[in-house]
């Protein structure tokens, strides 16, 4: 059974049609990169996933585990390994990360039937996933996102990444923004995660990420469709002829794997 | 005018003479406001003639005023000759005998806000020594507070045990011709608390109402009078965050603070009074007039956490006497259901060099309406006063409104004032995030209304601000969703 299997999803916003028919298979231990063009919605994919109301589905079906990810709510799918890093990262005044995050992770226990992490335990795992993606730890007491900088909010999501240990793990442009040292870093962090278990969804503009984190399976979306899947060379094929080379009757608008 | 006040003293000593010998063995006075209701409450009291007359001077001036109409509430009108406004303190025969008596709602509430068993059982109006020694708490800290030279007892006690303060300092800051609901107050208070802090003494305590349980028998109309005498340091809680059980709907409180040279009080208040059922029905009137002075490099901060009452009108203000006296105000007021709020400050800079801080936090909700309604004044011999003012509001839903009025008035060219204001809707985005993160709906909710008070609650005493975080969790129940 494959991890995640996306049916002909169509999703819109009011009268706006966004996603038209949305075919992906991802299995556990994969990773797919989603590339394509601004506006052609990628964003969209990705909050629909993981339960964003502002979009409606109107047609097609999702499965996680076998489970209809559409039907459970937001917080549901997150307790259940579903992630996403976004690619604009809220600011919570007042709430310390590390208070929003120990409420993540215990929320996802209890789901579990786990009992809580205690505060000796929850300081002891967060210290060792800020060091694994060179997290500033002063962050951590500072209000979620609240002044920080463009790069630290991306690595302040791969970090709860990290922190929640997904199975699903959605990354939606988490490179943009990011010196290139951070960039490293955040790859590191990244493929630390990889594993046969997990699968992940990264959503880039850029090739060069892909050199850090290597995709399994590439596609490319336009207009709210996949347009043309392959292996990690497409992106280099991309990168070197952009995207109006998929429309010059290259599509391959079934997803492999 | 010498005339006329020798016939008044005349007929005061003729009405106090014939006061003493009303009837006292009732234990209630009927419903209904007279010169007898008056008398009937001092002499239940045994109160020293001082007192008598100068409640007798607030219900004269008190029959010649027009209740107020400007704030922001709507409230059907009050009969005032309906109101019962003396029942002696409720007898343990007739209070629920044990928990198993007490309204299971009231009780979820308590369990919810982590109040232990016999708090519990208290404030439900449980007989209280069945549960809970609070007198034998209470004395404990009396003796350890009497050494340092401390008072702290009911308000009752003091007129008698201290007349001779209650004189000087009664009326000084809220005189009784201040306002409507404070000159109802002086007429017919029943108690309240008393606080007096030598020179140079800091309490070693926070002063809590809390200690004195029995505090539910003081009754709709509370007064009390906080002097820091030059040097003190006080820091006084009232309230508690458990609902309390009251069958008054009007409440109007007065509470006065002294705060001579040098010397600091911190008033913290967590009012939580019952709100009313979904549909606006029941619920407290709230009337509450604060204020307090500071003298030379004094300094008053009130820091309030209102989140009960179906109407809250309250304004804890601070006249800046004394140059460099230091006023604050940090409130977090929370409105569901359908309960109104007014409520505000006002800073009166009069000496030199006064600073002045008010820090708004407007929380609507369900069909909640919220105003600030703060008031800065800058006398023209104010030079160099300063004022930050920051009101934010949030709004929870679609239902609900928030509104501001800020009034500034500068005399004194070399003030310095800051205003910061903001309305916001608690963000989609904000929620799908927590919620992203495995968080559910009404606890991301509470999370992000307590991050949006923090700035508040980190004035409250620690235990405090740990309660009302979970106050507020409880009072935005089904606010979402
Ligand atoms: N909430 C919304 N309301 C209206 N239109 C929306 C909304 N969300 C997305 N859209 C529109 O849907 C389209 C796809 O947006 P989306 O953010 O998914 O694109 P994207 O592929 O992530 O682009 P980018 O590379 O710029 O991040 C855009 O035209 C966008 O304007
Ligand atoms: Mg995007």
């Amino acid at each position: 059974m494959a991890m995640l299997e996306i049916r002909n999803l169509h999703a819109r916003v009011e009268d706006t049609e966004i996603l038209r028919g949305i075919n992906l298979t991802v299995n556990a231990g994969e990773v797919h990169s989603i590339m394509g063009p601004n506006g052609s919605g990628k964003s969209t994919l990705a909050q629909v996933l993981a339960g964003k109301d502002t979009y409606e589905v109107t047609e097609g079906e999702v499965l996680y585990n076998g489970k209809d990810l559409l039907d459970m709510e937001p917080n549901e799918r997150a307790c259940e390994g579903v992630f996403l890093a976004f690619q604009y990262p809220v600011e919570i005044p007042g709430v310390s990360t590390n208070y929003f995050l120990k409420a993540a992770v215990n929320a996802k226990r209890k789901h579990h039937g786990q009992e809580e992490l205690d505060a000796v335990d929850f300081l002891e795992l967060v210290k060792e996933k800020a060091a694994l993606v060179e997290l500033d730890s002063k962050l951590l007491s500072r209000s979620v996102n609240e002044g920080f900088s463009g790069g630290e909010k991306k690595r302040n999501e791969i970090f709860q990444m990290c922190v929640l240990d997904p199975t699903l793990a959605i990354l939606d442009e988490t490179d943009s923004g990011l010196d290139i040292d951070a960039l490293k870093t955040v790859a590191h962090g990244v493929n630390c995660m990889r594993s046969p278990e997990r699968a992940m969804v990264v959503v880039t503009h850029y090739q060069r990420l892909l050199d850090y984190i290597v995709p399994d399976f590439v596609h490319v979306l336009r207009e709210g469709r996949i347009v043309k899947s392959g292996g990690k060379e497409l992106a280099l094929e991309l990168e070197a002829k952009g995207y109006a080379w998929v429309e010059e009757g290259n599509a391959t608008p079934v997803a492999t794997s | 005018m010498a005339d006329a006040s020798k016939t008044l003293e005349q007929w005061e000593n003729q009405e106090y003479k014939y006061g003493f010998v009303t009837d006292i063995q009732a234990d209630s006075a009927p419903p209904g406001l007279n010169e007898d209701t008056v008398r009937f409450i001092s002499a239940k009291k045994k109160e020293p003639p001082f007192m008598l007359e100068w409640r007798l001077r607030a219900f004269r001036h008190w029959k010649t005023m027009t209740e107020p109409t400007w704030a922001n509430i709507n409230y059907p009108p009050i009969n005032y000759q309906d109101i019962i406004y003396y029942s002696s303190p409720i007898k343990d025969e007739d209070r629920p005998k044990s928990l198993d008596d007490v309204d299971p709602k009231l009780l979820e509430t308590y369990e919810k806000l982590g109040i232990p068993l016999h708090e519990r059982a208290a404030l439900a109006g449980v007989a209280v020594d069945a549960v809970f020694d609070s007198v034998s708490v209470a004395t404990t800290y009396k003796d350890k507070l009497g050494e340092m030279g401390i008072i702290f007892c009911p308000f009752s006690e003091a007129v008698h045990e201290h007349p001779e303060l209650i004189q000087k300092y009664l009326g000084s800051i809220v005189p009784y011709t201040d306002n409507f609901f404070a000159t109802l107050n002086s007429a017919v208070f029943s108690d309240g608390s008393f606080v007096y802090i030598p020179k140079g003494v800091r309490c070693p305590m926070e002063l809590s109402t809390y200690f004195r349980i029995n505090a539910q028998s003081t009754g709709q109309f509370e007064r009390t009078l906080i002097i820091a005498d030059e040097g003190a340091h006080v820091s006084y809680l009232e309230g508690c965050t458990a609902p309390m059980r009251d069958e008054n709907q009007l409440h109007a409180a007065v509470v006065e603070l002294v705060a001579h040279k040098d010397a600091t009080i911190k008033y913290s208040t967590i009012q939580n009074w019952y709100p009313g059922d979904e549909n606006g029905v029941g619920g407290i009137y709230n009337f509450v007039t604060k204020r307090g002075k500071c003298h030379e490099n004094a300094r008053i901060s009130w820091t309030q956490v209102e989140t009960g009452s179906s109407i809250t009108w309250k304004y804890p203000s601070v006249i800046l006497q004394g140059d460099n006296s230091v006023g604050e105000f940090y409130s977090v007021a929370l409105t569901n259901r359908c309960q109104q709020a007014d409520t505000g400050t006002k800073m009166i800079h009069i000496g030199k060099n006064t600073k002045s801080t008010i820090i708004s936090k407007g929380i609507s909700a369900g069909r909640g309406q919220n105003t600030y309604r703060g008031g800065v004044r800058i006398n023209k011999g104010a030079a160099n006063a300063r004022n930050y003012t920051q009101c934010d509001s949030m709004l929870i839903g679609e239902d609900c409104g928030a509104h501001t009025f800020p009034y500034i008035e500068v005399k004194n060219s070399t003030a310095h004032m800051e205003h910061e204001a903001s309305t916001s809707k608690i963000g989609e985005d904000q929620l799908f995030y927590c919620n992203q993160r495995g968080i559910n709906l009404e606890d991301a909710v509470s999370m992000i209304v307590n991050g949006f008070c923090k700035e508040v609650f980190r004035e409250l005493p620690m235990e405090f601000a740990v309660e009302a975080q979970k106050l507020l969790e409880v009072s935005l129940e089904g606010s979402v969703g």
